[in-house]
């Protein structure tokens, strides 16, 4: 393989004549670009503003109750300049996709294209308000009735709740949907099973829904356990929750046998619909006996994830559940115009609507970014889009299986992410100083110990937006660094060097939490 | 594709490493039943970014925007005006573009932003402790609610009258599911909210008293009346906060003896966006209750050489750890949302934050006074930070608002619209104004409502 980097570098560099001096430490603590960044409290002032507003006549009226603030806020300003070059500078610590791969399993950091932000800025979009008369709005509505059309046809599902406002929320929405069809026949039920290698969203969600929540086992191939589900089975189970690629990276081959049986015995199927990106426009869940589903449009549909959200999480549903979806909703009449049914047409509604997820109605500013995506790539792209992104991950997964432990390598082609173990590790080390190791070459770790089925799971996701020179240079630096890992490298322990901060002491911050910023003691 | 960089021949090599023949191969656990033969026929195939920004633009434009009209809307959805650099530092890529920190040593850029905004926000709400953003705020008030029943042990609710309505379905949608018991009223149309029914209403099984301030009517009213009769129940106080604007100006809910603190944050950095994605605020006046507390939190540490450093913590709070046991399921939060609202403030300042809600409170007061001399129309609230209400004689205020609207004024937000079927709210009319709103948007509307009234009359 040629050399892994073609900036300049080479693996083999000779340090020049006589050794090149390591640099004296520096007055600011600064390392040239690397800048350190004091908080706001630390370099602004409660006088200090970057914004101008007209100046107030202290005399003016007030119709506060007497209830005027009179003690300070405790908040500081800066003048534009400062924020800019504060903020700059911050994002100067982060790693985003923009910078580099990024291949956190169960995530799918793909590409955010620009033109989805362009698009999400028009002011027919960004500045119009929920409660606007609907006359005022019916481009958006129709965005919104659009974008559900295009999710039921890639689903193959009738009908959908758009309102959740990430996963865990349209999670939520789903199993709250299911609840209410049991309850409606007479009986919520009170199990849900979940499988041991699902996400903590699915048994946190259940259990947030009042369910009771039973563990299914995987067999040793990976995949859930037919017979011990079926054994399971019962009129005590409300459904079942279940990852569809699953998490260990594999296609769920029974899964119309599983929906069947459940079917049978009066549960629903749930199918966690994080795992899309490997399938999307090639396979349609509605195929395979789903009863709802939520999609992480900031996964499958590259709406950016902003260093921990927003997400949004529409649901799917069957014939079976679509009455039970929550308001409110957008519906087309047939002279074009666009209606969003509330509360107060829960008559009129599709049947028995279990309530509303959230004030208004989900989030726009994802549907348009969303949207823009799926015109962009069309039916045509987005079978691509599955289809490269598995092929990244087998590629990956058959180029890594001979030096680390793949547990699930056996059991057929992976979907679009590979799952490994930290078995065999020398010294000590774990996936932990492998993933830190990582960081020191420049990429960003694959998830780490989760599922958490697997001893020491990393599990790789790399996505369809990776080019194959991307691929391969991440493949050299993954076995370099699993080589060292094989071979107990010390080093690994300390790992990483070379980013903003070495490893962080999270066992103090939790034991003396401090959770805000307060002035020193003088 | 665009925004596909393997080419024809990467997939052929890649294919050949893998031990495929074909893509289709790769699909072969893919049950028969559910293989496509093809592109999903009833869908458009890949379009050029000309032809979808093109597109996307008929929809926009089908849309009357806030900015295009006289603008009075709020009822948990305020306009103010976003400072130009907000956006500009919520769009590099380092911000946009990364996860949830999970991997705190590349991530100390959204890391140490979240400990200034959780600090912002403790110190705006008068509180000890502040979470690093939820859903929104109807999402953060139901979280309120679960969170009070699992530090109190009991499970009623008090909803005030005055909250708003699609903050209470949440509650209550959520609570026919947990057992929680929710009692709730519609708000009484009166100048002062109904403290006294509101107080009768504790009892010793109540887990906590979910007050808005300023409520849905524009209300504001001292809780710390309210404060003292929950906790002589032993219940705690929620207080609900839809303006953080307002906060500016008015004392803060932890000052009025709130327990916790929640609300919507879109009104500082965020914009309108059709309800989305907004901001869910979440806080505690007691660091005791900071381990019952739902969403990500994060704290100061150190590194392995000494240096300050960020990390989030207290995670066996959440579902990645505690799976069914976590204190709430969420996951992805409102981290970009997060990041504008604490660029804004950070602008603002505390003098700027004040001036804001001086300006704010000015110009509502002008446009209460101008409006009430319209015939017919007359302002129910003693006082108000932003917001009020109108009560209009004669016709329903949704007919008003609708009329209104073909008249290219946006005119505000019918209570009709928020509290369907119930007949004592339908001439009443929420109107917001900020610093966005002119005198003319005011005469503006106020000869309008003036010409609509008097039509209707004869």
């Amino acid at each position: 393989m040629s050399a892994p980097n073609k900036s300049g570098w080479k693996p083999q560099m000779e340090a020049a004549e006589g050794g090149v001096p390591q640099g004296p430490q520096t007055t600011t603590g600064n390392r040239a670009l690397m800048l350190e960044e004091p908080l706001i409290f630390e370099i602004g002032h409660a006088e200090t503003t970057g914004v101008d507003l007209p100046g107030i006549d202290p005399a003016a009226t007030t119709r506060l109750n007497g209830l005027e603030r009179s003690e300070p806020i405790g908040l500081v300003g800066l003048t534009e300049p400062e924020s800019v070059r504060h903020y700059t500078r911050l994002s100067r610590q982060n790693y985003g996709i923009d910078l580099g791969f990024f291949p956190l399993g169960s995530c799918t950091m793909k590409h955010n294209p620009r033109l989805n932000e362009k698009v999400a800025r028009l002011p027919g979009f960004a500045d119009i308000h929920p409660l606007a008369p609907q006359s005022t709005v019916q481009g958006a509505l129709q965005v919104i009735h659009e974008l559900g059309d295009w999710l039921c046809k890639l689903t193959g599902m009738p009908s959908v709740a758009m309102s959740p406002k990430a996963g865990a929320h349209g999670e939520l929405c789903g199993i709250l949907a299911i609840r209410a069809a049991h309850t409606a026949r007479g009986n919520p039920r009170e199990v849900v099973l979940v499988p041991e290698s699902a996400h903590g969203t699915n048994p946190a969600t259940a259990a947030f829904a009042g369910y009771k929540v039973d563990n299914i086992p995987a067999t040793p191939e990976g995949r859930v356990d037919v017979d011990a589900l079926k054994a399971r089975l019962g009129p005590d189970v409300a459904a079942v929750m279940i990852t569809n690629p699953n998490t260990c990276g594999l296609f769920e081959k029974d899964f119309r046998t599983i929906a069947d049986a459940v079917h049978d015995a009066g549960g629903y199927v749930y199918c966690d619909g994080a795992n899309f990106n490997a399938i999307v426009g090639r396979v349609r869940p509605g195929d395979l006996g789903v009863d709802a589903m939520h999609i992480n449009l900031h996964k499958t549909f590259s709406t950016p994830h902003g260093g921990g959200g927003p997400g949004s999480g529409p649901v799917v549903f069957s014939e079976a559940l679509a009455p039970f979806a929550p308001l409110p909703f957008v519906r087309k009449y047939e002279d074009g115009t666009y209606d969003l049914v509330e509360e107060e047409k829960r008559e009129a509604s599709r049947g028995q609507a279990f309530g509303r997820m959230t004030a208004f109605h989900g989030q726009m500013g994802m549907f348009t970014r969303a949207l823009t995506y799926m015109l962009s790539h069309g039916a045509d792209g987005l079978k691509q889009v599955a289809e490269d992104a598995v092929l990244n991950a087998n590629y990956i997964l058959r180029s890594l299986e001979d030096i680390l432990h793949a547990p699930f390598a056996d059991s057929g082609p992976c979907m679009h992410e590979a799952l490994f173990g930290d078995k065999d590790f020398g010294g000590g080390l774990s996936t932990l100083d492998l993933a830190k190791g990582l960081i020191d070459e420049g990429y960003h770790p694959m998830t780490v110990y989760f599922p958490l089925v697997v001893h020491g799971a990393m599990l790789v996701e790399p996505t369809e937006t990776e080019s194959k020179a991307s691929i391969d240079q991440f493949i050299t630096a993954f076995r370099s660094v699993t080589e060292r890992a094989l071979a107990g490298d010390e080093s690994l322990k300390q790992a990483p060097y070379y980013a903003p901060r070495r490893r962080l002491d999270e066992t103090a911050a939790a034991r003396k939490p401090k959770l805000a910023w307060s002035e020193p003691e003088v | 594709m665009r925004y596909l960089p393997l080419t024809d021949t990467d997939r052929a090599d890649m294919l050949e490493r893998v031990g495929a023949n074909s893509i289709d191969d790769l699909f072969v656990d893919v049950p028969a039943l559910a293989q496509l033969d093809g592109p999903i026929r009833e869908l458009p195939m890949h379009a050029s970014e000309m032809a979808v920004e093109r597109h996307m633009k008929t929809r926009a434009g089908k849309n009357l925007a806030a900015g295009d009209a006289p603008f009075f809307l709020g009822a948990g959805a305020y306009r103010h005006h976003v400072p130009a650099s907000v956006d500009t530092v919520i769009q590099r890529g380092e911000f946009l573009t990364a996860y949830t920190p999970y991997q705190p040593e590349i991530a100390q850029g959204t890391l140490q932003m979240l400990f200034e905004f959780q600090t912002q926000v403790a110190r705006l709400y008068g509180c000890a402790v502040a979470n690093a953003s939820l859903y929104d705020g109807s999402t953060a008030c139901w979280e309120a609610v679960a969170m009070a029943s699992r530090v109190t042990k009991r499970k009623r609710a008090v909803l005030s009258g005055a909250l708003h309505p699609h903050y209470s379905e949440v509650v209550k949608t959520m609570a026919q599911f947990t057992g929680d018991a929710i009692a709730d009223a519609h708000p009484a149309i009166q100048p002062e909210p109904d403290t006294d029914g509101l107080i009768a209403r504790i009892d010793d099984d109540t887990a906590c008293v979910v007050v808005q301030y300023p409520d849905i009517l524009g209300r504001i009213s001292d809780l710390s009346v309210v404060a003292e009769a929950a906790h002589a129940k032993g219940a705690l106080l929620v207080v609900v906060n839809t303006e953080p604007v307002a906060l500016g100006a008015i004392k803060s809910p932890g000052e009025l003896g709130a327990d916790i603190v929640v609300g919507e944050g879109q009104a500082i950095g965020v914009g309108l966006q059709f309800g989305g994605p907004y901001l869910g605020l979440f806080a505690v006046r007691n660091p005791k209750h900071v381990r019952q507390m739902p969403g990500r939190l994060c704290g100061e540490t150190t590194d392995a050489e000494g240096k300050r450093g960020f990390v989030l913590t207290l995670s066996t709070r959440e579902q990645h750890i505690r799976r069914e046991k976590a204190t709430s399921n969420i996951c992805t939060n409102s981290g970009l949302c997060a990041l504008a609202f604490s660029v804004h403030m950070t602008l603002l300042g505390e003098k700027g934050l004040r001036e804001l809600a001086a300006e704010n409170h000015r110009l509502a007061c002008a446009a209460a006074d101008r409006l009430s001399q319209v015939p017919g129309v007359t302002v129910l609230n003693n006082a108000y930070f932003n917001e009020f209400t109108l009560m209009l004689d004669g016709r329903p205020a949704r007919d008003i608002v609708r009329d209104l609207a073909d008249r290219g004024v946006l005119g505000g937000v019918s209570l009709g619209r928020l509290y369907p079927g119930v007949e004592a709210l339908e001439q009443a009319l929420l109107v917001a104004v900020t610093e966005m709103t002119t005198h003319e948007d005011i005469e503006t509307l106020a000869a309008e409502l003036e010409a609509l009234l008097k039509e209707q009359a004869q």
